[in-house]
């Protein structure tokens, strides 16, 4: 099985474990991932006002060149990646006159966007294409007795016309994650906040957050906490120091991307896992369990 | 004892109210003040005015009080109030319109500096961060 990826800018840079992981365990899954060509920024953030069609132009762009891979739809892993590209796209599909107005903008480009891709996020497609049993069969290294909370933030769960599994709840990575082995916790803040982009000027608001979910996480007595968007993982991980400074009980705890424990137990090596690119280092940890 | 409050404005229903709400998508006037999107706010700590006050002057057209506020770019919009909004009103929208009410005017009243950030701590971050910043911040 072939499939068009769209990796996004973080994980060429900060987030590149989150990269690796995603190719070499996709390819442990006999699925080959070919990286869109000319890809460009996803829009990182949708813009919300309905005036704001010049916002559109980078995601519609994207689309276009993936129907310059002769493909009618792609995955991407980052949750802002997938979400901007996916709201764009809803939005496009249901105004014509603002399409019509992108289109005209982008008139050097030979391929028209007409609404005929499809945004995929790498769970959903792990969870309605592989199949959670499948994906099973491929563990060489269960993760037995690892305790993880699965935090989904803001990206992946709303607005609910992207949300591919519930709102308020959502369980597609506890069944994944249960899946290799795993044991999920049970993580009441799994949907809040972490930040955002505060980050870059309000770190005080980002080390609130990172103490309220990770204490959270660590109340439930998870050993870590798996992410799927490169902003959050950022946020909980590298501000995990002005959260302790914010509250001296501040427990740390590593945060990893889920494609990193798919990776993990399908048995990839350390190239695929890249554990030297975290601030907390899940290495000692995954160790106490006999993971590495 | 029966109390009557009448609300007039002759700001009310005006040019600011009709903007923020062709901006936004929304219909202000739907709000009933449950309170329900303050109440889920993870930013609520932060802000001076709550989301579902914001809510309200924006119905009453308090355009300079509203746009003077720290919360409108303190919301981050992770679209918790929206979702849980039983009149489906999209507060993050409204708050949206707001904010790009103030970087649309002639001052452009940027509010992030990136000048003001030293080169490490600028390269410390991820590019997800400093481009959604800029994105939501300035104009």
């Amino acid at each position: 099985m072939k499939l068009i990826y769209y990796p996004g800018c973080t994980l060429k840079n900060q987030a590149r474990n989150f990269d690796v992981s995603t190719i070499s365990s996709m390819a442990k899954l006999d699925v080959e991932v070919e990286e869109l060509a000319r890809w460009n920024c996803c829009g990182t953030v949708h813009a919300l006002g309905s005036d704001n069609i010049m916002n559109r132009v980078a995601p519609v762009t994207n689309l276009i060149r993936v129907k310059e891979a002769q493909a009618s739809e792609f995955m991407t892993t980052c949750a802002m990646c997938y979400n901007t590209l996916k709201r764009a796209n809803i939005d496009v599909k249901k105004r014509p006159d603002a399409l019509a107005t992108i289109n005209e903008f982008l008139y050097q480009e030979e391929t028209k966007y007409q609404g005929d891709v499809d945004v995929l996020h790498l769970l959903e497609f792990l969870r309605d294409r592989i199949g959670f049993d499948k994906l099973a069969e491929k563990v060489k290294k269960p993760l037995a007795g690892l305790r993880v909370a699965c935090y989904y933030g803001c990206l992946l769960a709303r607005p609910k016309e992207v949300a591919f599994d519930d709102v308020e709840n959502p369980t597609i990575m506890e069944d994944l994650i249960t899946a290799l082995g795993a044991t999920p916790v049970q993580f009441p803040l799994k949907t809040e906040c972490c930040g955002a982009y505060h980050t870059v000027d309000k770190p005080e608001i980002i080390a609130e957050r990172t103490d309220k979910i990770m204490g959270s996480a660590h109340e439930e007595q998870a050993d870590l906490v798996v992410v799927s968007c490169p902003l959050c993982a950022f946020n909980l991980d590298f501000r995990q120091d002005d959260a302790r400074r914010l509250n001296p009980d501040f427990y740390h705890l590593p945060v990893l991307y889920f494609t990193q424990l798919m990776a993990l137990a399908f048995g990839c090596d350390d190239t695929a896992l890249r554990f030297d690119l975290h601030h907390i280092d899940p290495r000692p940890t995954l160790a106490g369990r006999g993971l590495a | 004892m029966n109390t009557t409050l009448h609300i007039s404005s002759p700001r009310f229903g005006g040019t600011f109210v009709a903007k923020i709400e062709q901006v936004s998508g929304q219909k202000l006037l739907a709000c009933y003040q449950c309170g329900k999107c303050s109440a889920g706010c993870p930013m609520a700590a932060h802000m001076d005015v709550l989301p579902n006050r914001i809510i309200r002057m924006a119905q009453l057209g308090m355009e300079k009080q509203l746009l003077a506020t720290r919360a409108i770019w303190i919301c981050v919009s992770c679209m918790t109030c929206n979702s849980r909004c039983p009149k489906d009103i999209r507060i993050a929208e409204v708050i949206e319109a707001l904010r790009q009410t103030v970087l649309g005017t002639v001052n452009r009243d940027d509010q992030l500096k990136i000048q003001a950030l030293s080169p490490e701590a600028i390269g410390a971050l991820p590019p997800i961060a400093l481009i959604s910043a800029l994105r939501k911040q300035t104009s």
